[in-house]
């Protein structure tokens, strides 16, 4: 008995000492979100609330708080209620897996990237939930466009996984990082990292793909009803979500915590302050993106997906097979 | 070994109860989202076995993709809620006979089926030796899959070929006055291909057509 209170009691801390840095640094990129993008429309941004507006998210957090949840007559109460946990939820747990040094994995399971691809298809039933609980017009053409919006792109980025893992020839996400130690896969598949990184927009709803909430046509998309304390998770879990996406980003392409040359001003700096310089160096082109790329169109959105990004991966893993098998440098042999 | 078989013992509850809940409850919303719970604990129950691979594929193919056609369609669709459940209203209790005919013969299919159910010999063998020497599971799969069962598996996914073909040939139809957008048209167009400059007659127009 003791031995399982001592199991869950370290548990229990691993997962505080992983889930408190996560959450404060989805505030803080919000802030630095709204800083990129009022840097590059000349405004000031968030700046009154602490130290250079730091504090911003926290006062917008309390706001929330503070607010009444409104929830709509006519609506499901329980999908309601259910849907800004499910998004929160979802994109807390892939946490899990990201291994931010060698030693450093909440849980170091032989299939980590499945789990993450897994776990991020499943991201969109929070917003179908949301959207379909809502009863109302906006909020469900905003879900049913984000369904299919997701389901196109995960397809892409499951083919461009696949690349990846021809080269390293494990799902192990530590296996991915450790086989990057002379070379990171940026390198050899710079085409495949540019269209991870616009799936990876498309997948979390960022712009220019943000058509499930493209406030000119749908109010506010799946979020619409939402007020108070759950519009607050929709959003902590959207960019809880994107910092996800940010980390898988570095991990199968900029090497993870592995420093850029292993010399010495550079290996010394701690092994997951470089995952974590990958991961702001990745948010902040996400947040360039928005600022700089107008809204696409439906469609082009769609053309893009299946006819352009779909057929690139699937070509680039023949081409990734092909050398890797001809060269015999097929991992496993 | 406890606390292993407690959470076997919940997600096989889970599995069943929402399985039950599928078919039980009145709107075909919740259906959906019972049967993706359903999935959800299967998956859990997989990874508890230790067939890890196998339920985050059963994840990511049937919950991330599958299940979410299934909502797509029955949102869409605006299927009207059941006024009553099958269970308690005894109008439409005369398909309930045959319904529970169906299900003995399937029932005693699969006992058939798994009954006669034979592997290969060198295939368990292999698998025997792959456990003991501590090779994950995906590997093993991948050993089996792409030698001894490779023309199986690419007829199978051969039908899938041919099922989503068909599907797209079913639904294809071409609608006149439909303009549409061509990239490579657009990029590839110069300026000569669009502007023309004619010298105008003063008071006679020009004819661009002709």
């Amino acid at each position: 008995m003791i031995e399982y209170l001592n199991i869950i009691f370290l548990e229990t801390y691993k997962i505080l000492f992983l889930l408190v840095p996560v959450l404060t640094a989805v505030a803080m990129i919000v802030w630095l979100d709204r800083r990129v993008w009022a840097f590059v429309q000349k405004r000031r941004g968030p700046n009154v609330v602490g130290p250079f507006g730091l504090l911003q998210s926290l006062a917008d957090a309390l706001k929330y708080l503070f607010k009444e949840i409104i929830i709509p007559a006519s609506s499901n109460k329980i999908i309601f209620i259910l849907a800004p946990v499910v998004t929160m939820t979802l994109a807390l747990i892939a946490w899990a897996v990201i291994p931010f040094n060698e030693n450093f994995v909440i849980a170091d399971i032989n299939v980590g990237i499945l789990y993450i691809f897994a776990v991020s298809s499943l991201g969109v039933y929070g917003i179908i939930m949301g959207g379909w609980a809502s009863n109302s017009k906006y909020p469900f053409l905003g879900a049913i466009r984000s369904a299919a919006q997701m389901v196109s792109y995960e397809v892409s980025i499951g083919v461009i996984i696949i690349n990846v893992l021809l080269c390293v020839g494990s799902l192990n996400l530590t296996d991915i990082v450790l086989a990057q130690e002379n070379l990171w896969f940026i390198i050899p598949l710079f085409p495949m990292f540019v269209i991870f990184f616009i799936s990876a927009l498309a997948e979390t709803n960022r712009p220019p793909f943000d058509l499930p909430e493209a406030e000119a046509e749908l109010v506010a998309g799946y979020q619409t009803e939402y007020s108070g304390m759950m519009y607050a998770m929709f959003w902590l879990g959207e960019y809880a979500n994107i910092l996800l996406m940010c980390a898988l980003g570095s991990i199968l392409f900029l090497g993870g915590w592995l420093p850029p040359i292993d010399t010495f001003p550079f290996n010394f700096v701690p092994d997951s302050l470089w995952l974590i310089f990958k991961m702001l160096f990745l948010f902040i082109l996400f947040a360039l993106v928005k600022a700089i790329v107008p809204r696409y169109r439906y469609d082009q959105l769609m053309k893009l997906g299946w006819k352009i990004f779909l057929p690139m991966s699937l070509v680039w893993v023949v081409i990734t097979a092909s050398y890797l098998f001809y060269f015999e440098l097929l991992p496993g042999n | 070994m406890l606390a292993h078989s407690l959470f076997f013992y919940a997600f096989s509850f889970i599995a069943i109860f929402s399985a039950i809940m599928v078919t039980a409850s009145k709107n075909t919303v919740h259906s959906v989202f019972f049967l993706i719970l359903d999935f959800i604990s299967i998956s859990c129950l997989f990874i508890m076995i230790g067939a890890e691979f196998l339920g985050m594929i059963m994840l990511i193919v049937y919950v991330g993709a599958v299940a979410v056609l299934f909502l797509f369609v029955v949102m869409m669709l605006n299927v009207a809620q059941q006024k009553k459940q099958w269970f308690s209203s005894f109008g439409s209790s005369k398909h309930i006979p045959l319904g529970v005919l169906i299900s003995v013969i399937i029932f005693f299919e699969l006992i058939i089926v798994i009954g006669g159910w034979k592997y290969k010999p060198e295939v368990v063998s292999s698998i025997m030796e792959s456990q003991s020497i501590g090779v994950s599971n995906t590997h093993s799969i991948g050993n089996v899959l792409y030698t001894d069962y490779i023309h199986l598996f690419q007829l199978s996914g051969m039908i899938l070929l041919v099922a989503m073909i068909g599907a797209i040939v079913l639904t294809y139809r071409k609608r006149a006055g439909l303009k549409r957008q061509s990239y490579f048209s657009q990029i590839s167009r110069e300026r000569s291909d669009s502007v023309q400059l004619a010298d105008v007659p003063n008071k006679k127009g020009v004819d661009i057509d002709g």
